[in-house]
């Protein structure tokens, strides 16, 4: 767990240098996992040192995001005051992306992916 | 203190003292982040994953309540949970494992995700910014709901650039992302598009992390894709969306 820990904070480590010597706008971390991910494809044998941790770290994804929330304390006023066009804006926009990410990727597969030859089974989200 | 009764004065004041030393230290907000979000989980679980139980949202009430009601600012509860949100770094680089795993479907299936990342990122910037001016939102609250699809740390760094409110636009990604994972089954299910790796890839566009926690729960295979996703719109935002919505807000 520990070498698996410090693998990915080496990785966002090195994402965070490099947007910052490159001043690049992409964020550190996201570079880290691209870097991660080449680094796997280099050497997939490192793939079972860290996928228990990482793993497990992405099963709580969620609770990562509760601190964020709870910030809502701050913009109450705000939030209140404009309520209606925040609401709107945010359930509007969900659901636009949602439907039109979907629709574009399926009508995109009809045309040029060839069929899977093993099709994901089980629960869809 | 009641000078008639020393020693329920004395407990009185033990226990002032236990508040002070709680409050202040860190060890309070990071205990209680984790046994609300475990209880809330437990409530998601039994509810059969229930998209409606949420647990972020359940947390998030649940504690805005008690720093409410205890009259904490929510930069002491940050001390904190600081720890937590420090998290987001390292699983960000974690999302390289599922995608390593599917990357043979990854292969066939690169032009169909990029055309739904580009669309559905897009789409969804420009209707939060329309809709928004429409009902006569502020400028800073537009620049801070415009990113609100992409995943908090990035999203953060793009209000910024933008002249939104930072700390705005995480609690309006996180609302973002339990308003996705609530609605995309009835939105698909509406839409008849059943295939996991297409809902998944929906989910981690439209509601970054915590889409992508609900597709690795209900199924791995919909999680990688969710994952990969949210790591491609998080590189294709925090390039194009500080263009396309500084455009945008210039005209507003």
């Amino acid at each position: 767990m520990i070498p698996a820990l410090a693998t990915l904070l080496v990785f966002q480590l090195i994402g965070e240098a490099l947007v910052r010597a490159l001043t690049v706008p992409v964020p550190g971390p996201v570079v880290g996992m691209a870097l991660l991910l080449l680094a796997l494809v280099l050497r997939p044998a490192t793939l079972q040192a860290i996928r228990p941790t990482a793993l497990t770290l992405l099963q709580h994804l969620s609770l990562l995001f509760v601190p964020a929330g709870v910030g809502v304390m701050l913009h109450l006023q705000r939030l209140g005051d404009e309520a209606l066009a925040i609401g709107v804006a945010l359930v509007v926009s969900t659901l636009v992306g949602l439907a039109s990410a979907a629709l574009t990727m399926v009508w995109l597969m009809r045309r040029v992916a060839p069929p899977d030859p093993f099709p994901i089974d089980g629960d869809a989200p | 203190m009641n000078e008639g009764l020393p020693l329920a004065g004395e407990s009185v004041g033990r226990l002032a003292d236990v508040w002070v030393y709680l409050s202040a230290s860190p060890l309070l907000g990071l205990t209680i982040t984790l046994l609300v979000y475990h209880g809330a989980f437990l409530v998601y679980q039994r509810s059969g994953l229930h998209p409606l139980a949420n647990p972020v949202a359940l947390s998030v009430i649940v504690l805005g309540g008690l720093l409410w009601a205890t009259s904490t600012p929510y930069a002491t509860y940050f001390e904190g949970a600081q720890f937590v949100h420090f998290l987001l770094g390292p699983a960000t680089v974690a999302l390289a494992v599922p995608l390593f795993e599917q990357m043979a479907r990854l292969k066939r299936l690169w032009l169909p995700m990029l055309g739904a990342l580009v669309v559905g990122t897009l789409s969804a910037t420009v209707t939060a910014i329309g809709v928004a001016w429409a009902l006569g939102a502020s400028k800073v609250t537009i620049a801070s709901l415009a990113p609100k699809s992409v995943t908090a740390p990035v999203a953060m760094g793009i209000a910024e650039k933008i002249g939104g409110l930072p700390t705005l636009t995480a609690v309006l990604v996180v609302c973002t992302g339990i308003l996705g994972a609530a609605s995309a089954r009835y939105v698909l299910d509406a839409l008849r598009i059943q295939d996991p790796s297409v809902r998944g890839f929906a989910l981690g566009t439209a509601a970054h992390g915590i889409g992508t926690a609900r597709a690795f729960l209900v199924n791995p295979e919909s999680g990688a894709f969710a994952g990969l996703a949210m790591g491609l719109c998080a590189l294709f935002s925090a390039v194009a969306l500080p263009l396309v919505a500084g455009f945008l807000l210039r005209w507003i």
